[in-house]
């Protein structure tokens, strides 16, 4: 490392930043799909040394672990879809630089907002009423919760990181608490809700589950494209990101930037603990976002706010994280070398953007 | 009653240890203008290194030497977090990546990588059941000989492991050398103007680099003795829980002052296990009481932000990565 900086400063090679349209479009991204491809070769290394195992093998067993069957292949596409929609979620606060590390307790007491009336009035209102009083209650749920950190920035400009990540321990508080008063044993585990009834959950499509939570996640991400790329509202977010003084300047109202978009934000995290809650789990627990809070804001920030490019991101993230676990369950080896995994992945692409933005160039010799 | 409130407060203390190891290095971490949202995974490798060091000892020995348990797991303790850090430092500062994202990066992949070696260890080496290093973990309990003999003094301020009075000692000198020499000066005006410090000749990326290394190696204390002091050498996933975060708080909490960390640290690990010792609670009342320690934290957030004091402000650079050129 020492060296490194040494010989950076003794100038025999210096580094420069790229002017914006130096590189061309396709050499980022064969930088990208580069590290993408050292980062797996990395991978495979650490499971053939914990496993003793062939790597293709080790491919083959990811790979047969997150297609071998329709109903693997739909719940990967399942996990691809609620961290596309978190991802989605976070993207238009991040745009505007708000650090919301939030997501997590927003999902939370989204799906804790709709389990309330799911357990409390489940066989009291037709299905219809109940799943949309739901959705209702769960986007108002996230939106409070994104919204109160966002008022204090705008008021005080309190730190919202922080502000936030606090907002995700009270949400996992308050799930504990409800799940203690609900479930009388103390044995701290909800069971399925409404189990025979079915009431509050998502219908089937085509006779399959997750359909509604993977179309509702593609329409968002269309939406989202649209609202960022088009929008008179995407355009403000991108200018409060870049500068807020430039955002001041021009006239744009920063303060009030801030709150719509946070609303906008904790409602569709707020959405999504809906779609977790309704479509897929059917109860819920503290781990009901399970990291994915926080894994969105490094998919949303790997496809540079791209909502298009995040389906790829967020698709590679839960291909790993599903074909590792396959691969731990089938070694007897703890899940967690899923995260770890995922950890190895983002270090190689955000390492790669500095080949993207920076250049490295020799110097030439001078005369000391 | 009395030794209700002395055990109270005994507890506090033991709490209160690894959160103020994690603030005291994030505090010399962000003095540098370096947010390292990595510390809460650092601190699971610190851990999980130290118990793989000591397990490897005491393995692969007949019978344990408490001092090379110790010695052993101790250094592998650091060099995890070391490890850590480095990748933190070289990304955000050789590669110049977005501090936000490569420490929430750090942590997914640090509490991965301590909760699948502490389910992993024994199958990897062939063995079942669960981690426990009992040599290891009562060398790093061992108290004073007449510790327990002194009565209420003896038990608040000589009960613990060697580890506990080392995190006082290590954000007492943390709090002096920032303060009061001039490599802290330095090191503050790196985190306030790097190109300032850059200017009037200061190795900005060097002081970056090791105050990076120094704040993580210091956090990755505070899992050490959590596996060690605290679980007596065992392991259990995710049984750190979320103390890294409120380290991160707790920076906040004692405005940037290592000195501060102590008392803050004390407060948050009161507040963490209060609900244990208010008698008549009910488990789901439990639940709630468990909030307070981020309540607080809000509300501090909260209160600094209106105040808008000159000395309780972050680093002016907290966050932005240096370049030369870019200045």
């Amino acid at each position: 490392m020492k060296n490194f900086i040494t010989n950076a400063r003794k100038t025999s090679f210096h580094i420069s930043k790229r002017s914006k349209s130096a590189l061309p479009t396709w050499k980022a991204w064969t930088i990208r799909i580069v590290s993408v491809i050292i980062s797996l070769v990395v991978c495979s290394l650490i499971i053939v040394l914990l496993t003793g195992q062939n790597p293709l093998e080790v491919y083959s067993a990811m790979i047969k672990g997150s297609f071998g069957s329709e109903r693997k292949f739909l719940v990967l596409i399942q996990n691809t879809a609620i961290l596309l929609g978190i991802s989605l979620a976070v993207t238009p606060a991040f745009k505007m630089k708000f650090w919301n590390l939030g997501a997590e307790g927003q999902v939370l007491i989204g799906g804790l907002c709709c389990m309330v009336l799911m357990f409390k009035i489940g066989d009291k209102l037709p299905n219809s009423v109940l799943i949309i009083t739901m959705l209702i209650s769960s986007i108002l749920g996230g939106i409070a919760w994104g919204l109160i950190p966002a008022i204090f920035k705008a008021k005080w400009n309190t730190n919202e990181s922080l502000f936030t990540l606090m907002m995700n321990y009270i949400a996992i508080q308050l799930v504990s608490f409800a799940i203690m008063v609900w479930v009388p044993s103390g044995s701290s585990v909800m069971g399925l809700v409404n189990a025979s009834s079915r009431a509050g959950w998502l219908p089937d499509l085509f006779g399959k589950k997750y359909i509604i939570n993977i179309i509702t996640v593609a329409v968002l991400t269309a939406v989202m494209y649209v609202y960022l790329k088009y929008s008179k509202h995407g355009y403000e977010i991108s200018v409060v990101g870049e500068s807020e003084n430039t955002a001041k300047y021009i006239g744009i109202n920063v303060k009030k930037v801030i709150l719509r978009t946070m609303i906008f934000s904790g409602a569709l995290c707020g959405l999504v603990g809906f779609l977790l809650v309704a479509g897929t789990n059917h109860t819920i627990s503290k781990e009901l976002a399970g990291g994915n809070g926080f894994t969105a804001i490094m998919v949303s920030w790997l496809a540079k706010f791209n909502p298009i490019t995040m389906v790829l991101t967020s698709f590679l993230i839960a291909f790993l994280q599903k074909g590792a676990g396959e691969i731990a369950t089938s070694f007897n080896l703890n899940t967690s070398i899923a995260e770890i995994l995922t950890g190895i992945i983002i270090f190689f692409i955000i390492g790669s953007e500095f080949f993207i933005n920076y250049e490295i160039k020799k110097t030439k010799k001078e005369a000391d | 009653m009395l030794w209700t409130i002395v055990s109270f407060i005994k507890a506090a203390i033991i709490q209160s240890i690894p959160l103020l190891f994690g603030s005291t290095g994030e505090i010399i971490t962000e003095k540098s203008g370096n947010l390292n949202l990595g510390i809460p995974g650092i601190m699971y490798v610190g851990g999980i290194s130290g118990i793989i060091g000591g397990y490897i000892y005491e393995h692969s020995v007949l019978t344990a030497n408490p001092v090379l348990c110790v010695l052993i797991s101790f250094i592998s303790s650091l060099l995890g977090s070391a490890l850590m850090s480095l990748i933190y430092a070289f990304l955000t500062q050789s590669l110049k990546a977005n501090q936000n994202v490569t420490g929430l990066a750090l942590t997914t992949f640090g509490v991965g990588v301590g909760n699948f070696f502490g389910g992993s260890l024994l199958k990897l080496f062939n063995e079942s059941g669960s981690i426990s290093l009992l040599t290891t973990g009562s060398a790093y309990k061992a108290v004073l000989p007449f510790a327990h003999k002194t009565g209420i003094f003896g038990e608040l301020f000589l009960s613990y492991g060697f580890l506990a009075y080392l995190a006082i000692v290590i954000s007492i000198l943390a709090s002096i050398i920032l303060n009061k020499t001039r490599v802290g000066l330095n090191l503050r005006a790196v985190g306030e103007s790097p190109a300032t410090a850059d200017a009037a000749g200061i190795n900005v990326i060097k002081y970056k680099y090791l105050s990076i290394l120094i704040g993580g190696m210091t956090a990755g204390l505070g899992g050490l003795f959590f596996v060690m002091d605290y679980t007596a050498g065992a392991w259990t996933n995710n049984g750190f829980g979320d103390r890294g975060w409120l380290a991160i708080a707790i920076v906040i909490f004692a405005l940037w002052k290592p000195k501060n960390a102590i008392l803050s640290s004390f407060i948050f690990g009161g507040l963490y296990i209060v609900c244990v010792y208010i008698p008549g609670l009910s488990s789901a009342a439990k639940e709630i009481i468990k909030m307070l320690p981020y309540l607080v934290t809000i509300i501090v957030l909260i209160f600094i932000s209106t105040k808008n004091k000159r000395e309780n402000q972050p680093p002016a650079s907290l966050g932005l990565s240096y370049f030369r050129e870019e200045r």
